[in-house]
């Protein structure tokens, strides 16, 4: 072992001289009293400690809640559709997968077609809207780190992530076409 | 083979990808694909659909846990976004111009030659204590961790940040074209290009692939690439498997950690260039 050395307590150089030093805020480091070699604890404020730890929690539990709620829905609709379907687990004479997964089976992927899917109880619309919410919980967790750095009032960051944000949003109508 | 035999078997392979991709920062689709299209002869437009999800999965799923353990980078992550979602874009537009064949070959290659530096740094790995990056320093992308192996908290300075967006840029492509989350790059970028903790380049790695994997899956979604029937055990599965192993790489030492990886990416090298070749 004895690969990873901590660093000892430099201070933070001074290259980016145009900008104030406590204009920017730390985060993702642990500027806990007993951090050895963590970078000028100067450059620190304990309410921004506090902004960064909230962040970092709601992002834990956007993540955690968004897997939560589509394999919920997911396996809600996966019951249904074998409820539905006896013929998909029989043994003998049981409908072979590959009829079913085809591409010219094609998923409800509209609007129009995931209403009927739904209204048509059979559980296939329930598993894409669990598939819809798995694909959205980074989309919401973008927006929860740009909101923190807003809050954190650290301009750099809270732009890089609305960028990141936008090319987001653009995906997901470049892919319509 | 019945449906309800596929769900069942492909779920307990999605666990398997879940645990090793949570632990070494991938997303599993390197797995899903294969597994999907060789074993179960699955058309590979949906295999890639389903992979894409499993993606997005694990990333939540492990990422979970480690950004509470504030093993993950948040800064550098979301930093480097924009080049992974930059590149996610270009290479959804690629897909309709670009053979999948020479894509293959190159994943193949940079694989093999991340592999092999990485190999070579394995008993390296001194961190530094001082950063002359100019992009590091303003965005302050630099960290600390608590390396449970060690002991104690372990900071970090953040260097190389032009070469890390490329990479993450030609990783953001990889990844729509092919419906991974393109993780294989991304550690060897933070780790060797960034100087970033091999723990933290896992984490941070496993953060960043489902933002990547969404900005490819809206497109894969809108064609109907994503059968949920595939989609949903794999999903599943691979979320078990996350959440199991993102609890097993507090214990690991990084060494132990690179090694592993280094033998994940060369069976991953020789199965890509094994199809880009035949």
């Amino acid at each position: 072992m004895g690969d990873d050395r901590p660093t000892h307590g430099d201070d933070r150089p001074t290259l980016t001289g145009d900008r104030a030093v406590d204009v920017r805020r730390g985060l993702g480091d642990d500027g806990a009293a007993g951090a050895a070699g963590a970078p000028g604890p100067g450059t620190r404020h304990p309410a921004d400690e506090r902004v960064v730890h909230q962040m970092e929690r709601a992002i834990s539990l956007l993540l955690r809640g968004g897997v939560l709620v589509s394999t919920g829905l997911m396996l809600a609709g996966l019951i249904l559709i074998f409820v539905h379907h006896p013929g998909y687990s029989r043994l003998s004479g049981g409908v072979s997968y590959r009829a079913v997964t085809s591409p010219s089976v094609p998923a409800p992927h509209t609007f129009s077609e995931l209403g009927n899917a739904l209204a048509s109880d059979q559980g296939r619309g329930l598993v894409v809207v669990g598939l819809v919410v798995l694909i959205l919980t980074p989309v919401l967790r973008v927006v929860v780190g740009m909101l923190g750095f807003a809050r954190l009032r650290d301009l750099p960051m809270a732009l890089v992530t609305l960028g990141v944000l936008c090319v987001l949003v653009a995906s997901f109508f470049v892919g319509s076409r | 083979m019945t449906v309800l035999d596929l769900v069942v078997v492909l779920f307990a392979i999605s666990v398997a990808a879940g645990v090793l991709g949570s632990l070494v920062g991938l997303g599993g689709g390197v797995v899903i694909v294969p597994v999907l299209t060789l074993l179960f002869h699955v058309d590979i437009r949906l295999a890639i659909g389903a992979s894409i999800v499993s993606v997005i999965a694990t990333s939540s799923g492990a990422a979970a846990a480690y950004v509470r353990e504030r093993l993950t980078n948040l800064r550098a992550g979301m930093f480097l976004e924009v080049a992974t979602t930059t590149g996610a874009l270009t290479g959804a537009y690629l897909t309709t111009v670009l053979p999948a064949r020479y894509l293959f070959v190159l994943f193949a290659l940079v694989l093999g030659y991340s592999a092999f530096a990485m190999f070579r740094r394995r008993h390296a790995a001194a961190l530094l204590a001082v950063s002359g990056d100019r992009i590091a320093n303003f965005f302050d992308l630099h960290g600390s961790y608590y390396d449970d192996a060690l002991g104690h908290d372990v900071g970090y300075k953040v260097t190389g940040t032009k070469a890390g967006l490329s990479l993450m840029y030609v990783a953001g492509m990889v990844s729509a074209l092919l419906g991974i989350g393109s993780g294989a790059l991304k550690v060897p970028a933070m780790d060797l290009a960034m100087h970033m903790p091999m723990k933290v380049s896992t984490a941070t790695s496993n953060f960043m692939i489902g933002v990547t994997a969404a900005a490819s899956a809206g497109v894969y979604f809108a064609r109907g690439q994503i059968d949920p029937l595939l989609a949903a055990p794999v999903a599943i599965g691979v979320l078990a498997g996350a959440l199991g192993g993102s609890r097993l790489l507090a214990r690991i030492a990084a060494r132990t950690l690179r090694l592993v990886f280094v033998i994940v990416l060369v069976v991953i090298s020789v199965e890509m260039l094994q199809r880009g070749l035949s």
